[in-house]
């Protein structure tokens, strides 16, 4: 089968997988999993963040100590212990796709939870401490004074989350999951022939979409810049 | 609810089948540190370098690299790259433990462009009256990099090395999807030959935590000892 062949016969097979006879799968699958992995992140991430810089320890501690656990460990493990275990807790068989789903969310979450924290530590203490001598409660200052002016910050920080979240969905091929990866290595099987070739392709495709990705998120941060050069300049967000 | 059976992790053959697996592991860390410090270095004076032809390359080099998953890149060493070889020289590879070298490459590769950005902060954090007073002095531009700028670069670069330490740590564990018989490999096979998944992956997970709090510290350590310093 000469390279031509193998592009005209698989195209499809590369972007959807066997939708729409079959289950969606290939690149279509990856932006899906990496889009709804990174908002369902968002939240926890959100909220882990403000777990750790939380004033009651109770809070804070078990907080701290699990975003120390997630990211100590490799993602490859997470997505594990959800493959093997999410069926024994909850009696019900979770497919590919929500296995690797819960295990993007937990593992980005924490780290978002960082970025959220380094936002949040990064403003100056004297916005919070006026807040609060205003009469508002901790959450009201981290609402409506402190958050606000964070998370503004981090809209470049996601744009790049987003980046690492695509290159994350492809250890999906280790549970079996048909995103590209996958589907690249089942059309090496068929073809077997062009494996340079056909691998290539799978990297370029990464390529083209994380290098844009990550241009527009440069874009993005010199336009953010620019906007707030009249403003009084905050710290940047470390990512 | 069966029982935690930590005789499996203790003694035996799944015991030397997962601390083989570890040790591999460290070995993956340690080659690939060792063998990306060099060649990191190399792209970000590239990057930095006078020359365009240069800059352009390592700047190709860095970008195709970080905008690739690490899993895309070992299939891509694994599975594609030997078609580039002679015959003989394939032969050759797969039967030296072809799964660790590919691994080894692609992780040299992945860890090597992160880091070379960091070097490259490094060296753009030196101030620039520092390379315009060795010019000045009568030093050449790479004498003036190695005895000049390099000596303080290196020092604000070991914070973010270490952090891109611990990431190589973690990085490791992917090398399983081509076959490398490393920590996650082995618990794989162990889960799959007992059924034991708790006790094999609370080892793997044990083990991928414990040295990377130990990466941690190391980095804790070096803050402690050496603050950044203000030029």
């Amino acid at each position: 089968m000469s390279f031509i062949e193998m592009v005209q016969t698989y195209w499809l097979y590369f972007l959807v997988g066997r939708y729409p006879e079959g289950p969606l799968g290939g690149l279509a699958l990856t932006l899906l999993l990496a889009v709804c992995g990174l908002l369902l992140a968002l939240p926890l991430g959100l909220l882990l963040g403000l777990g750790r810089v939380s004033p009651w320890p109770w809070l804070r501690r078990p907080v701290t100590a699990l975003v120390f656990v997630v990211r100590g460990t490799p993602l490859l493990m997470v997505v594990f212990w959800a493959y093997f275990f999410l069926p024994g807790v909850t009696g019900v068989k979770t497919d590919q796709f929500s296995t690797m789903l819960i295990a993007l969310v937990v593992f980005d979450g924490a780290y978002l939870a960082e970025i959220v924290r380094a936002g949040i530590q990064g403003l100056p203490k004297g916005q919070y401490e006026c807040a609060r001598a205003l009469g508002l409660s901790h959450l009201g200052a981290m609402r409506l004074v402190v958050l606000p002016q964070a998370l503004r910050h981090m809209l470049p920080s996601l744009v790049n989350q987003l980046v690492s979240s695509i290159k994350e969905t492809s250890l999906g091929y280790i549970i079996g999951l048909t995103e590209v990866s996958f589907v690249t290595t089942q059309i090496n099987t068929l073809v077997f022939t062009l494996p340079l070739q056909l691998y290539a392709i799978l990297a370029l495709t990464y390529f083209i979409l994380c290098f844009g990705l990550s241009r527009f998120a440069f874009w993005l941060e010199r336009r953010l810049a620019r906007r707030q050069s009249a403003a009084p300049l905050h710290p940047h967000v470390a990512t | 609810m069966p029982t935690f059976d930590l005789a499996l992790l203790t003694r035996g053959h799944y015991h030397d089948l997962l601390l083989a697996g570890l040790t591999l592991s460290l070995e993956l860390l340690v080659i690939t540190l060792v063998l990306a410090l060099p060649f990191s270095l190399l792209i970000a004076l590239a990057r930095l370098s006078p020359w365009p032809v240069l800059r352009w390359a390592g700047f190709g080099l860095v970008e195709g690299v970080r905008n690739v998953p690490l899993l895309a890149q070992m299939l891509f060493w694994y599975f594609g790259a030997p078609e580039l070889l002679p015959d003989a020289s394939r032969e050759w590879l797969y039967g030296h433990n072809f799964e660790a070298i590919a691994a080894v490459v692609a992780l040299l590769f992945y860890t090597s462009a992160f880091l070379s950005e960091d070097i490259r902060s490094g060296i753009r954090a030196v101030p620039q009256v520092q390379t315009e007073a060795a010019r000045a002095l009568g030093l050449g531009y790479l004498a003036t990099l190695r005895l000049v700028v390099l000596p303080q670069a290196l020092r604000i670069t070991v914070p973010p090395l270490i952090s891109q330490t611990l990431n190589l740590w973690k990085n490791t564990s992917i090398a399983t999807v081509i076959g490398t018989a490393e920590l996650m490999y082995q618990a794989g096979q162990v889960e799959s030959a007992t059924f034991r998944s708790i006790e094999a992956f609370s080892f793997a997970t044990a083990s991928y935590l414990i040295v990377s709090l130990l990466i941690t510290g190391l980095s804790a350590l070096y803050q402690h000892h050496f603050p950044a310093r203000s030029a």
